[in-house]
């Protein structure tokens, strides 16, 4: 299960960080997803692998427990990534139809009186 | 137990949303509750600096469950003077913002301004690391919508960059926080600082790469190369009162360095001895040369306040980098006056811009009130340079004499005392394009009665309100040079406090004993 889980979390990370490279809105918002799922997974294994355990402690079986706090904050990073996402693709569809054009690169801006010297 | 400790988060956090639903259409309503929001957030901060400045750890603990289970935030002389450093920013900034209209230009301007207080405030005052990363995540999601106030096809390019650029951060910040979490089991700072110390060097490979992951989620922040790239376009872009603001949001990341990379990874612990600075230390040189050298090369206003901007960060760092009391005070004092001088630049800047033809440095017809805008100007660049007598002067000063250190002077005061050279050559360059020369150009035809010209470019003369914001800034530059003494003492105490790690731990965590 360790070999799934790590090689899934590069596998995602890997594809996150390519499309991110690609310089167009659309790409780069998956590549942000895929990351930030690569890293909930990453997270939520942070607090060790366990199959079958609840998060608590409980007086009625074994001692051993899944440990809760990383399955907390993965929840709070879901809700993070998945409001950021949202804003990015408000402000990158606002970015599009001002510039009719998709890139994320900025080029920057030379005028003719700059061009003259 | 005080509660007023929680104050700087909550009083944004509902004034916020009060602005945002109930008070959007009326623009007279909202300024005056969000000047009474800031001014009451003012008012607490200086309560809070008086509370602190006895040298105590107030620890504030949220459902009263104890550290390191609950949440807490932790008050100390660093995280007092932090939140009176934004909230005294912020009120400057407000007023600006309403005396120029900037704030009816989009909706939402007083809303989203207090959500970045709060998130601001909130990162100063946590006690935990992924807390830290919440409120980041706050101040960044306000961040956005201040930085694409008012829209325009170069701003919202800007702010795309931005964003993305701030995500990549964020993720990164989440991979360092659960290789943190997977090392030690906790993200409490004061619990982290007492057990990070005792991993043995050879098992500390994992806290090494934390440490490391978490220097460039700051490092993101704080605009140090090789990740400073994204300042210039959006400082540049940005509205100028929002980048004035911005002015505190790159000291997050060097408060964040300052306080993780201090008392968690800081000096002592084997596992990541030597490491970090080894780091920060070149890179902060290097910052300060891209600085200087952007300044001298920027064609445009906008870019070269946001380089000196990067140039000062340099500065801070290579005083942070050092990790020693010293220069720590030193790098705090600086910290005070770098916030207030970039954002003294930019508030001019936006004065002059808004009245002139772009902000391209080359000569234009001279605006109005040529004489008065050029003396604020010279005023500001005064204290970003260093010159004397403002407090930049004073504060690089300081910094010089705290890297005394045979290993890192030769470097520091090269790269320091070169850097600014070059800082005052460019900005002098830019001010006489800027002013001088623009007054060989014929003067304008008289514009219409309302003041506004072609292209939406002003031509009627500021008004007091305009310019008080600036002035006022320049006035605190001087009073932060007039009463250096007692400033640097305070920050020299705080320094202190920074550095007794066993201090903060036995305050936040009184059953562990402060082991």
């Amino acid at each position: 299960m360790e070999l799934l889980v790590a090689s899934a979390i590069g596998t995602m990370t890997a594809g996150g960080v390519y499309l991110m490279l690609r310089l167009r809105t659309f790409p780069v918002i998956l590549g942000l997803a895929l990351l930030s799922y690569a890293v909930n997974v990453f997270l939520f294994s942070s607090g060790r692998l366990s199959i079958d355990m609840s998060p608590i402690l409980s007086k009625y079986s074994d001692t051993s427990y899944s440990d809760p706090l990383p399955q907390a904050l993965v929840l709070t990073a879901i809700v993070i990534s998945f409001g950021m996402t949202a804003v990015l693709v408000m402000i990158s569809l606002g970015a599009y139809l001002e510039a009719d054009n998709d890139e994320i690169d900025i080029e920057p801006e030379i005028t003719d009186e700059d061009s003259a010297t | 137990m005080s509660h007023w400790i929680i104050l700087p988060v909550i009083l944004p956090a509902l004034f916020a949303p009060l602005l945002g639903f109930v008070m959007r259409h009326d623009i007279v309503l909202a300024r005056v509750t969000s000047v009474f929001a800031t001014a009451l957030l003012l008012a607490v901060s200086v309560g809070l600096v008086f509370m602190a400045a006895d040298g105590t750890t107030h620890i504030y603990r949220l459902g009263d469950w104890p550290a390191p289970f609950g949440i807490g935030l932790v008050l100390d002389r660093l995280s007092a003077v932090m939140v009176l450093l934004t909230s005294s920013l912020a009120f400057l900034v407000l007023l600006h913002a309403i005396a120029t209209g900037w704030d009816e230009k989009g909706r939402h301007f007083h809303a989203l301004f207090q959500f970045q207080l709060m998130g601001i405030c909130g990162a100063f005052l946590t006690g935990d690391v992924f807390n830290l990363f919440v409120f980041f995540e706050v101040l960044l999601i306000a961040s956005y919508g201040l930085m694409i106030h008012s829209g325009g096809r170069e701003r919202m390019r800007a702010g795309l960059q931005y964003v993305v650029m701030n995500l990549a951060g964020s993720t990164l910040f989440l991979f360092a926080l659960g290789t943190l979490y997977a090392s030690t089991g906790t993200l409490n700072i004061a619990d982290l600082a007492a057990k990070i110390p005792a991993i043995p060097a050879e098992e500390a490979a994992l806290v090494r790469v934390a440490a490391m992951l978490l220097m460039i989620v700051f490092a993101v922040k704080a605009a140090l190369f090789p990740v400073q790239f994204w300042l210039p376009a959006t400082y540049a872009n940005a509205p100028a009162p929002v980048a004035a603001l911005f002015a505190i949001m790159t000291k997050v990341g060097a408060y964040a360095i300052l306080r993780v990379h201090t008392v968690v990874f800081g000096p002592g612990v084997p596992g990541t001895e030597g490491m970090i600075d080894a780091w920060l230390f070149p890179a902060a040189i290097v910052t300060i040369a891209l600085g200087a050298f952007g300044v001298l090369g920027a064609r445009r206003l906008m870019p070269l306040i946001s380089f000196s901007v990067i140039g000062s960060m340099g500065t801070l760092l290579v005083a942070v980098a050092v990790f020693t009391p010293a220069a720590t005070t030193a790098a705090l004092y600086y910290m005070v006056h770098s916030t207030f001088a970039a954002a003294c630049l930019f508030l001019v800047a936006d004065l002059v811009v808004t009245r002139r033809d772009g902000d391209s440095l080359r000569p234009r017809q001279k605006t109005v009130q040529n004489g008065l805008f050029a003396a604020l100007f010279f005023g500001a660049v005064i204290a970003m340079a260093g010159m004397p007598p403002l407090s930049g002067f004073l504060g690089k000063l300081l910094v010089l004499n705290s890297l005394r250190q045979p290993d890192v002077m030769v470097w520091a005061w090269t790269a320091i005392l070169a850097g600014s050279l070059i800082t005052i050559v460019g900005f002098a360059r830019a001010g006489s394009a800027l002013f001088w020369k623009s007054t060989a150009i014929d003067p304008p035809a008289p514009g219409p009665a309302d003041g506004t010209g072609p292209d939406g470019v002003l031509s009627r003369n500021a008004t007091p309100a305009e310019v008080a914001p600036a002035v006022l800034a320049l006035a605190m530059l001087a009073g932060l040079a007039v009463f250096a003494g007692p400033v640097a003492e305070y920050l020299e105490q705080t320094a202190n406090q920074l550095f007794d790690r066993a201090g903060y731990i036995a305050a936040v965590l009184p059953a562990a004993g402060g082991s």
